[in-house]
């Protein structure tokens, strides 16, 4: 009812032509013909690998920083923000002498995406204020086992020398946009708690 | 040469070529799907995937066989035994080419030459439905049963339908030997011309003999879960599978017989190729228009959906019948005007 393009269901009779069927079996195998010869929609896969879009989100990284201290604080601004509820962290006070391994007082004793769980929405990404977790354009491997989705440090903490570029995702259309707080999805968490909305 | 030694190895060559191309019918099944849904097809196995047929037959054979404790235990194995049985018996009264002559000795490219091979073919493609309904219903399983009385009832009914469309054939050619139709065909004009209607039922009675689509309903896999071999596993259920291929292998050399002149070819005596080359050129047309037919199998099986089960039976029953029996009758008539009875 909305696209205008549902039809009403009619059991008609067949007109007679339709009852030999030879000829709507004739015209299909016309049909069936013509595509042996179209192009394939399909392609070799470990041979031939399909372009990635420049503004592909895969999996996740945590960067050091250029002393190869840890960027992340521990702020739990990630967490929040996805909306899939994929990151999971446990924060711990840096001690003496640890101060080449974390940047800040403050660090991510355990960090945990569930790739199972995350969407690659990127807004992990745009929430981390200290310029830390980053969506790559490398794919998460499938596996057997389901625990094996569950990225830890381990997995995810990378030097900052492997550049991930976001400067594609991030033109200056988009920059733009995203200024815009009338759209409910450009609210920051930040925004949300200064400035709630007028409904409220 | 002895002359039982020609026909052993002939009996041996038809029995390898069938098996061959059976085999290779299952990765023609595969690529012409691919082909006409867009995609690529099997490409892994060997050059162009060429060696998938044998990493397939090497998967059948290297699966667990299983038979089910209430089954049939003897019957469940006889079945498959009779469906590849019956399907490699057609191929005999076929003739594959004309004569080979070697020194003064002249042998026939069929291996028997029955004066009556068009009711021994009707007999062994009515056995074929035994093979289908025994596994059926030794699996003791719901939907082989299903399937089978689905598969027996669906040959039974387009048996008929297909004798009668043979009959029309019989009156106008006047013989029930098969080299003598294609010997026919030689002299004149394929059986085609004279026989247009009587083709297209047999065509149509052929798809359901071989439970191909749009008549696959015996085994279809969405209602029955494969039908009659849902209970088969391992090389059996390649027996099954098999026999397909190979039916439909030999119903496409039967209607080229019948009525696309056999191994003849137009033109086929101004070439001026002698005896032997010239029986092996028209071996090679045989088979380039037996290709042809098993191609078209598989272009209507990845065209059309299958029939409902009354659409089936009223096909058969109240379509097909009648046509038959018109065409018998017109056949008749004509032949009664041009003064041949």
């Amino acid at each position: 009812m909305l696209t205008n393009r549902s039809k009403q269901v009619v059991k008609k009779e067949m007109t007679i032509m339709e009852k030999a069927y030879l000829p709507a079996i004739f015209s299909g195998m016309l049909i069936t013909f013509k595509h042996i010869f179209m192009k394939k929609a399909t392609i070799r896969y470990p041979e031939q690998v399909r372009e990635f879009a420049p503004v592909y989100r895969g999996q996740h990284v945590l960067k050091l920083d250029e002393a190869g201290a840890e960027r992340c604080t521990a702020c739990g601004l990630c967490a929040v923000a996805c909306p899939a509820e994929a990151i999971t962290m446990v924060a711990e006070e840096r001690k003496k002498g640890e101060e080449n391994l974390y940047r800040e007082e403050k660090y991510a004793s355990t960090y945990e995406i569930n790739m199972l769980r995350c969407i690659f929405c990127g807004l992990c990404e745009e929430a981390c204020p200290k310029e830390a977790i980053f969506l790559t354009d490398r794919i998460v491997p499938s596996t057997f086992e389901r625990d094996e989705f569950i990225y830890g440090k381990d997995k995810l903490v990378e030097t900052i020398d492997q550049k991930v570029d976001v400067t594609k995702r991030q033109t200056p259309e988009v920059l733009e946009f995203k200024k815009d707080k009338k759209h409910k999805h450009n609210r920051t968490f930040l925004d949300r708690v200064l400035k709630p909305s007028s409904k409220h | 040469m002895d002359p039982l030694l020609f026909k052993a190895i002939l009996v041996v060559a038809v029995f390898g070529i069938t098996l061959i191309v059976a085999l290779y019918s299952t990765f023609g099944e595969r690529k012409i799907a691919a082909v006409m849904q867009d995609r690529v097809g099997p490409n892994r196995a060997g050059p162009f995937g060429l060696l998938q047929p044998l990493a397939d037959g090497i998967k059948m054979f290297m699966k667990q066989e299983l038979i089910p404790s209430v089954s049939n235990k003897w019957l469940f194995i006889i079945g498959p035994c009779i469906a590849m049985l019956t399907a490699c018996m057609t191929g005999v009264v076929i003739p594959w080419g004309g004569s080979l002559t070697f020194g003064d000795q002249v042998f026939e490219l069929q291996i028997a030459d029955l004066n009556i091979g068009i009711l021994y073919l009707f007999g062994v493609v009515s056995l074929g439905v035994y093979g289908i309904m025994i596994g059926g219903w030794a699996s003791n399983n719901k939907f082989s049963l299903i399937g089978a009385i689905r598969a027996s009832s669906q040959m039974i009914s387009y048996e008929i339908a297909m004798g009668m469309a043979i009959i029309a054939l019989v009156m106008s050619t006047g013989t029930l030997s098969l080299k003598e139709i294609v010997m026919q065909q030689d002299a004149g004009l394929a059986n085609i011309v004279y026989q247009p209607l009587g083709f297209l039922i047999f065509l149509v009675c052929a798809f359901a003999e071989t439970n191909r689509a749009p008549f696959d309903l015996p085994e279809c896999e969405t209602e029955l879960i494969g039908g009659y071999h849902t209970e088969y596993s391992s090389l059996k259920l390649g027996f099954y599978l098999f026999a397909e291929y190979i039916n439909m292998f030999i119903s496409s050399a039967v209607i080229v017989s019948f009525y696309f002149g056999g191994y003849n070819f137009p033109f086929q005596h101004e070439l001026g190729l002698d005896g032997n080359l010239l029986t092996i050129v028209q071996t090679l047309v045989f088979f380039g228009k037996i290709f042809f037919f098993v191609f078209f199998f598989m272009w209507v099986r990845w065209t059309i959906p299958r029939f409902r089960y009354d659409q089936l039976m009223h096909l058969g029953w109240k379509v097909l019948l009648p046509l038959a029996l018109f065409n018998i009758f017109a056949t008749g008539l004509v032949m009664w005007g041009m003064g041949k009875l």
